[in-house]
């Protein structure tokens, strides 16, 4: 399967008060035409950062430095932002976790379907409209003419974030890429809102960037997985490979937090990971997991640590899983 | 089985709201007819999704609202004939979100001493010294003593709501939603201290939480609610692995478990929203119940009690 984006190198940096936030530290990672990948990653990794910088939407003041991005053969780092707002939203567009970010409370759900494809395509009106239905009937949404002329306050959280979904389908785009989408809404509406856009990336043949910090949802959505740590990718590979063998110690704890009815014991505590993530402020040392890793060594804390290849599941760690050794002495 | 330290009985909170500006108010009923019974020792789970009135059943159990209806027993006493001070002494809580429910301005022995201090209990030389075993207890490090708020993760601030609850002593801890705004590492942290702090102190739960896998594996007990009525209720066991209410099966189907290779299910609840201002007649939950029948439209469903000493409220099993 050949590429439909690739990012090389990408450092996001934003100025606060204490100095330089170092939000993304030099990822890298390649979306196949028609694939789904997930971004996974706690609060704060950088997830959120990274999806903008590609899409060309970071805060006015970020940083964004990349060796290369390509988008579909078109080199993405060196486009105006005219240019950029020509791919957004056409080949390329993007859901939030917050529908009303990308809604306008102003306008009728019809108006705003109609208007994305107008913009980037030579159609009427009326074709327009045509097409606004088709998609809304294919996001679930019963009635879809009457809806056409609601606006977005009257409608409840998931039946917004269906009307977003059609909205990034508009202009039949090769890569969707979304952000959270499911995670401010009740937990069956999340379930069909994933159960549809599973069915939609394979029926339009779309690439697909989902970014959850939920490895539940990663599981049953993704071909393949890129685990996120301190603004680094540190583990990736197939999903079936990931859950089997999680390679990185950081994947392997995360795994270990999350409850499983049925397989987890009841009498037993639940793994989990000690310490906090550590402050992105100002120039980092060695591996970023060190401060909350259990096999740390002296070793770790100096240089940069690189990420191991090894047949298309590559981990970020000195060690392999049969080299590492319990820490010596736990701060 | 264990005496009950906390009834409801038909309990109700109606609350009058407007929806613009120049509309008249109509009831909402968060709070629909809830009889529920928490044992001594015993964890009961009470998962449902937004708006559908845990909270607010939360706060009438702490004594923070008033029920519009109902009865509320404490230990077999009515919760109107007690005092204030006597409830927050026996029930104590755990709030969901860390950030908004610590006072930014006060430092974290001020926040954790402050119940001792509002009711006067024991010599106050003692109290610094039983805050820095409350920090011991919930494993925060005793330098926490003088910080405040926004110097800690949020996993540490909800250890410290959670030695604010202890230090009181309390019978029961409700907690309502105490890892929903935490990263999963952190979760964990937290559901263990929980599960030691009662094992140690022997204390009662009430756990609310959108999350069955969370609730699965502190509970003995599960109620599920919709739209201000408990559908149904029954062990652990029963819930998880034979729910007989459409609504806890499509709850138990959308936990999204990280086991590859299982997809998404489809879950067949259309796409209509039942607002809690204008519930829908018969059974609230029939445009969205994949086995709605007639009668479902028509006529609410009764509860009904199960074999295992709970209940489900359904047409299917009347
Ligand atoms: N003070 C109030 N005035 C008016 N309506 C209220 C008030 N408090 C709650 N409600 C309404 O009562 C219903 C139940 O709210 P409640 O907060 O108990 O839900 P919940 O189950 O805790 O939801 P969540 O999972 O989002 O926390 C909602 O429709 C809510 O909007
Ligand atoms: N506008 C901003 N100004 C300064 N720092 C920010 C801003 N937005 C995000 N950050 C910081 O950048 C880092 C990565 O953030 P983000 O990409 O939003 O994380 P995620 O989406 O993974 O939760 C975090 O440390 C966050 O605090
Ligand atoms: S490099 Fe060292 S500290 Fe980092 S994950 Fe590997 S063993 Fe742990
Ligand atoms: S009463 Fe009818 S609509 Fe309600 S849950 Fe049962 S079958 Fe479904
Ligand atoms: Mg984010
Ligand atoms: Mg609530």
């Amino acid at each position: 399967m050949s590429a439909i984006l690739e990012v090389r190198d990408l450092h996001v940096r934003l100025p606060v008060a204490a100095g330089e936030l170092h939000a993304v530290r030099g990822i890298d990672f390649t979306v196949r035409r028609g694939e789904t990948l997930c971004i996974v990653g706690e609060s704060g990794c950088g997830k959120s950062m990274t999806s903008l910088a590609v899409m060309g939407l970071l805060p006015r003041r970020a940083k964004r430095q990349v060796a290369s991005l390509r988008f579909d053969g078109i080199d993405l780092s060196s486009l105006s932002e005219r240019q950029m707002s020509d791919i957004r939203g056409n080949r390329m567009a993007m859901i939030f976790q917050e529908p009303m970010t990308s809604l306008n409370p102003a306008y009728t759900i019809g108006n705003q379907l109609a208007e994305a494809l107008t913009r980037h395509r030579p159609v009427s009106g009326r074709e327009a409209e045509q097409r606004a239905v088709f998609l809304l009937e294919k996001v679930g949404i019963t009635s879809a003419g009457d809806r056409l002329r609601q606006y977005p306050h009257q409608l409840s959280g998931g039946l917004r974030q269906r009307v977003m979904i059609a909205l990034a389908l508009m202009c039949d785009p090769a890569l969707i890429i979304a952000d959270e989408p499911t995670t401010a809404l009740d937990v069956t509406i999340q379930a069909q809102i994933l159960h549809l856009l599973v069915s939609l990336q394979r029926e339009f043949n779309m690439a697909l960037v989902l970014i959850t910090h939920d490895l539940g949802v990663v599981a049953r959505v993704a071909n393949r997985v890129a685990v996120m740590y301190a603004g680094e990718i540190v583990e990736v590979g197939t999903t079936a490979e990931l859950f089997a063998r999680p390679m990185h110690p950081y994947t392997e704890g995360l795994l270990r937090c999350i409850p499983i009815p049925g397989r987890t014991r009841r009498d037993e505590p639940l793994g989990s990971i000690a310490g906090l993530v550590p402050s992105l402020i100002g120039q980092q040392h060695g591996c970023g997991f060190a401060n909350r890793c259990e096999y740390v060594q002296d070793a770790c804390r100096e240089g940069s640590v690189l990420l191991g290849m090894e047949a298309g599941h590559a981990y970020r760690c000195l060690f392999t899983p049969e080299a590492r050794r319990p820490a010596e002495v736990r701060s | 089985m264990s005496a009950s330290v906390l009834e409801t009985r038909d309990v109700r909170c109606t609350f009058s709201v407007r929806q613009g500006l120049f509309k008249p108010k109509r009831p909402l009923h968060a709070v629909n007819g809830v009889s529920l019974t928490l044992r001594k020792g015993e964890v009961l789970g009470l998962v449902g999704e937004s708006g559908c009135g845990k909270s607010t059943l939360a706060r009438m159990l702490l004594g923070l609202q008033a029920p519009t209806g109902g009865e509320i027993l404490f230990e077999g006493q009515s919760i109107g004939r007690l005092d204030r001070a006597s409830i927050t002494r026996k029930i104590q809580t755990v709030f969901q979100d860390p950030y908004s429910s610590l006072n930014p301005r006060k430092s974290i022995s001020s926040i954790v001493s402050l119940p001792l201090r509002v009711h006067k209990i024991g010599n106050p030389a003692d109290w610094q010294n039983q805050v820095e075993r409350m920090l011991d207890m919930v494993g925060l490090p005793r330098r926490v003593y003088h910080s405040y708020p926004n110097q800690l993760s949020g996993g540490q601030r909800q250890r410290v709501a959670i030695a604010r609850a202890l230090i009181m002593r309390p019978e029961v801890i409700i907690c309502d939603e105490p890892t929903s705004s935490l990263d999963v590492s952190v979760q964990a942290q937290i559901l263990n201290l929980l599960r030691e702090l009662r094992q140690e102190l022997g204390l009662t739960y009430l756990l609310i939480s959108h999350n069955l896998a969370v609730i699965d594996y502190l509970a003995s007990r599960i109620a599920v609610m919709h739209l201000g009525r408990i559908v149904e209720e029954g062990t652990t066991d029963t819930i998880m692995r034979q729910p007989s209410h459409p609504y806890t099966k499509a709850l138990l189907a959308s936990v999204l478990t990280p086991e590859p290779g299982l997809g998404v299910p489809a879950t067949d609840l259309g796409t209509s929203f039942p607002s809690p201002l204008a519930p829908p007649p018969g059974c609230t939950f029939h445009p969205r119940c994949p086995a709605a029948m007639q009668v479902c439209k028509e006529a609410a469903p009764k509860p009904r009690a199960q074999a295992d000493g709970g209940m489900v409220e359904c047409h299917l099993y009347t």
